[in-house]
């Protein structure tokens, strides 16, 4: 069944076309990536279906439920986690307090937050800094701890952007490892927006090609590189 | 109430409000481009006003003559503070701009109180009584004349602005600190340039009103608040959009002191405010977003 | 009392302790002026955090807050004078109406997105309307003044808070450690990690399911209530109400000035921050006095520089300053 249906959303700034028409599914415990060229609209979607703007036209359901329209604290509480490409660390509050935060979405307690906060940042390997402020982290790190605290909230839908621009091939192919077992033990269902092409071969069982904000290609990873409306937007007409 | 009062209220309010413009034009410069909230704004004006009383008391000049070394002096004090105290403070947090600016008000407002001491002091110029007859309208040329210089010192800055390289740099600054930067603009020196400027703007403003009006220290304070519901009324950053506003409040504060008590003047002008910002955050001219 | 202590070190316990039989003592040990200026600095103490609940923690800036002391100090003077209302009942009316009044500004405020600035800038207008509506306002003597009756010197009301500077004394202490133990609980609550996240980053606060509007609200109306009870107090220890003085701008800034000059979004640095700016304010009277200067203004200028060097060497404030070098953590 679909966790995840994305129906024919489209947004415009200021009369430019950012999505349009956009409709895919993606399945409960599915692990997809969404590729393009730079301004396709990646972003834009994401944050359509995290709720940052309502869209223009077409709706989002998760699980079956209507979100179109939605506040983002409502999204996330119906079970949406996201991070931001650029990233945003509260960075005058230690790295456990981050994911605290985080993990208080599904904590009844402070005290219940803090065991699951622990739990995350052991997971991604973040434990070592749980008391340093969040200011001083390194990039890599603050990719980190933007997946840790989205995790912490305990989401069904985990929506990463771009969490891996910027990492070294072995940070890389860690990350996709957490991604991976996460993704088996508790079956939590990924979408990734993803430049690194590496790690969108290595995790994703499905792939949405965006270009000029529409939905150009779909499918399994393999057969999408090789669709001559993806390289002709990647590489220009010529190299066809 | 007769409509040829009301009419000369008006007027008289209006020209008053091109001068309030001007002032406020200062402030927007400087919140436009450096990005700080200028909160000693009110009392750098009661100091170039009592520049220009001990200006005109030495040499007799008119104070409307005297805007231009009373300006050149709030530049030069303008431009050393940006260099000086706040450049460092430009990437810290509003709160403490704000303590800063404060501070340095407190320093203004009480070395004027000590300099000159807390009774209000003004200008005569032998035009104070004169007045022109316009049909109906009389106005006065005190108000004429104070708001024609406002006028013109307005026109010269956007002048600057819009023909000037400095003045298109530091436009190419406030629309993009890093890309300013990276083309080779020192971005320091035109931060302090542009304090200078604003604080010009305020020097020349406060001569033009102590045509209108005498000087105590404690104004300042006052003065500042004035300056910022301009701002706002009329858009953060929009220099039209200052003056226009300055008209705006200028003409609102004497009506309300003509229809309802001189005492609620200031009542009328935080109602806008608020009503401004809650509609219109914006401003009355700026752009949305 | 408990939640005051638990989880902190052996040595800040210690010092905790010294400052807590220093401060009950105090009152037999100085002198009626000594005792002036503690109150003001515990007044200021009182005010700074509530304020810092609001700002520091929640990161919402408020240059208005004597809106909320003006208006909890005239509502609890009011009942009293006009109706023979007792304070305590009175106190409960100024932190309805405050809380109101708090509520009513963040929900215009919040609901149309101003933040930062031009926040502030509504707060200082809301304070500014208020206090020329009052200035008109004759029910409450105007621009005159408002006038508590005073009872012969002596006698203790606890009833109608008549009575001694001393009984003010323990009353505003009272106040300030009950502030203190509450700022502790909320920040260690879901409450406090909220509003922090709010005040680091409100866009990423919504993404993690924290409603901002909601919790900035609940900042906005808390503030108001705690700042109120500092009205209630102001009312019946001067005795007398003038909305120039009360409601004025300068109120505001004296209340935000400790909280910041002693490290915002701390909870020792309102506390600090008014015990350093107030005996440093009378300080400068005192020395000015000494040597023989009357000019008016030459002690406000010195306490503008103090607060220069302040601004510019310590920019965080003086409590994390201290609390590093002590060992503790600078909360």
């Amino acid at each position: 069944m679909a966790l995840l249906e994305v129906r024919s959303i489209g947004k415009s700034f200021r009369g430019l076309r950012a999505v349009h028409d956009v409709s895919f599914e993606l399945a409960d415990g599915a692990i997809a990536a969404m590729i393009g060229p730079n301004g396709a609209g990646k972003t834009t979607c994401f944050n359509l279906i995290a709720g940052v703007f309502a869209p223009d036209t077409g709706a989002v359901a998760l699980g079956g439920r209507r979100i179109t329209g939605l506040r983002p604290h409502e999204i996330c509480r119906a079970g949406v986690g996201r991070t931001f490409q650029v990233v945003k660390p509260f960075p005058q509050m230690t790295v456990l307090d981050n994911v605290v935060v985080g993990a208080l979405n599904a904590a009844a307690r402070v005290g219940d937050a803090e065991r699951e906060a622990w739990r995350v940042l052991e997971l991604l390997h973040l434990d070592a800094k749980s008391q340093t402020l969040a200011a001083s982290l390194t990039l890599p790190e603050r990719k980190r701890l933007e997946v840790a605290r989205a995790m912490a909230t305990r989401p069904r839908l985990l929506l990463l952007d771009e969490v891996m621009a910027g990492l070294r091939p072995t940070e890389v192919d860690e990350m996709v490892a957490v991604f991976r077992r996460i993704n088996h033990e508790t079956g939590l269902t990924i979408l990734l927006i993803e430049h690194v092409m590496r790690a969108v071969m290595a995790l994703a069982a499905h792939v949405v090609v965006l270009h000029h904000g529409e939905k150009i290609c779909e499918g399994a990873p393999a057969q999408v590189v090789r669709d001559p409306a993806v390289l002709e937007c990647y590489l220009g007409e010529e190299a066809v | 109430m007769p409509i040829d009062l009301v009419a000369n209220v008006v007027v008289a309010g209006l020209l008053a409000g091109l001068v309030y413009g001007l002032a406020a034009l200062g402030l927007s410069v400087i919140f436009g481009v450096v990005r700080v909230v200028n909160f000693a704004h009110g009392e750098m004006m009661t100091a170039a006003m009592y520049l220009a009383v001990v200006l005109v008391g030495l040499t007799g000049i008119d104070p409307l003559v005297a805007a231009l070394p009373v300006g050149g002096v709030l530049f030069l004090f303008g431009y050393a503070l940006q260099r000086g105290l706040i450049n460092a403070f430009v990437t810290r947090p509003e709160h403490t701009q704000f303590i800063l600016l404060v501070a340095v008000a407190i320093i203004l407002v009480n070395v004027q109180l000590m300099v000159f001491g807390p009774n209000a002091r003004n200008v005569q110029v032998d035009y104070a009584l004169d007045s022109f007859e316009i049909g109906p309208l009389i106005i006065d040329k005190v108000r004429v004349y104070a708001a024609a210089a406002a006028v013109l010192a307005a026109g010269a800055l956007f002048a600057f602005f819009r023909r000037t390289l400095v003045g298109k740099s530091i436009r190419a600054c406030a629309d993009n600190y890093l890309g300013a930067q990276v083309v080779g603009l020192n971005v320091k020196r035109l931060y302090a340039l542009t304090f200078g400027l604003g604080a010009a703007c305020v020097g020349a403003a406060g001569c033009m009103m102590l045509l209108l009006v005498d000087v105590t220290p404690v104004q300042g304070p006052a003065y500042t608040l004035l300056a910022f519901i301009i701002v706002i009324v009329g858009g953060m950053g929009s220099l039209t959009g200052a003056l226009a506003a300055g008209v705006v409040i200028g003409m609102s504060e004497a009506l309300a002191g003509l229809l309802i008590a001189p005492s609620a003047k200031s009542m009328v002008t935080f109602a806008i405010l608020i009503l401004v910002l809650l509609f219109r955050p914006q401003g009355l001219l700026g752009r949305a977003g | 009392m408990r939640a005051l202590v638990a989880g902190l070190p052996a040595r800040a316990r210690a010092v905790l302790a010294l400052v807590a039989v220093l401060l009950l003592g105090a009152p037999f040990a100085v002198d009626a002026y000594v005792l002036s200026v503690l109150i003001l600095c515990l007044y200021f103490a009182y005010t700074g955090q509530a304020w810092n609940i609001m700002m520091g923690f929640a990161g919402q800036l408020s240059l208005g807050h004597s809106l909320y002391v003006g208006i909890g100090a005239y509502a609890a003077a009011a009942l009293f004078v006009h109706f023979d209302v007792n304070p305590w009942l009175g106190a409960l009316a100024a932190i309805v109406l405050c809380t109101l009044a708090g509520l009513v500004i963040g929900f215009l405020a919040f609901r149309f997105g101003i933040a930062g600035v031009y926040f502030a800038i509504l707060t200082i207008a809301f304070a500014e309307f208020t206090r020329i509506g009052f200035d008109h306002w004759n029910w409450l003597g105007a621009s005159g003044g408002l006038f508590l009756p005073v009872k012969e010197r002596g006698v203790t009301d606890l009833a109608t808070l008549r009575g001694p500077p001393v009984m003010f004394y323990y009353a505003i202490l009272a106040l300030t450690v009950g502030a203190l133990a509450l700022s502790r609980l909320l920040l260690a609550s879901r409450l406090g990690y909220y509003w922090r996240a709010i005040r680091e980053d409100e866009e990423a606060a919504q993404a993690l399911g924290i409603d901002t509007f909601r919790y900035k609200m609940v900042a906005v109306g808390l503030s108001a209530a705690m700042t109120s009870l500092a009205g209630v107090f102001f009312a019946f220890y001067y005795n007398n109400l003038f909305p120039e003085q009360i409601f004025s701008m300068g109120r505001s800034i004296e209340i935000i000035l400790g909280p910041i000059i002693g490290g915002l979004g701390t909870l020792a640095g309102p506390i600090v921050g008014a015990f350093v700016l107030t005996p440093l304010a009378d300080g400068i009277t005192e020395l000015m006095q000494l040597l023989g200067i009357e000019t008016p203004g030459v002690k406000q200028v010195f306490y503008g520089v103090c607060l220069l060097v302040v601004i510019v060497f310590l920019p965080n404030g003086i409590w994390p300053a201290i609390a590093r070098r002590l060992g503790f953590a600078p909360r």
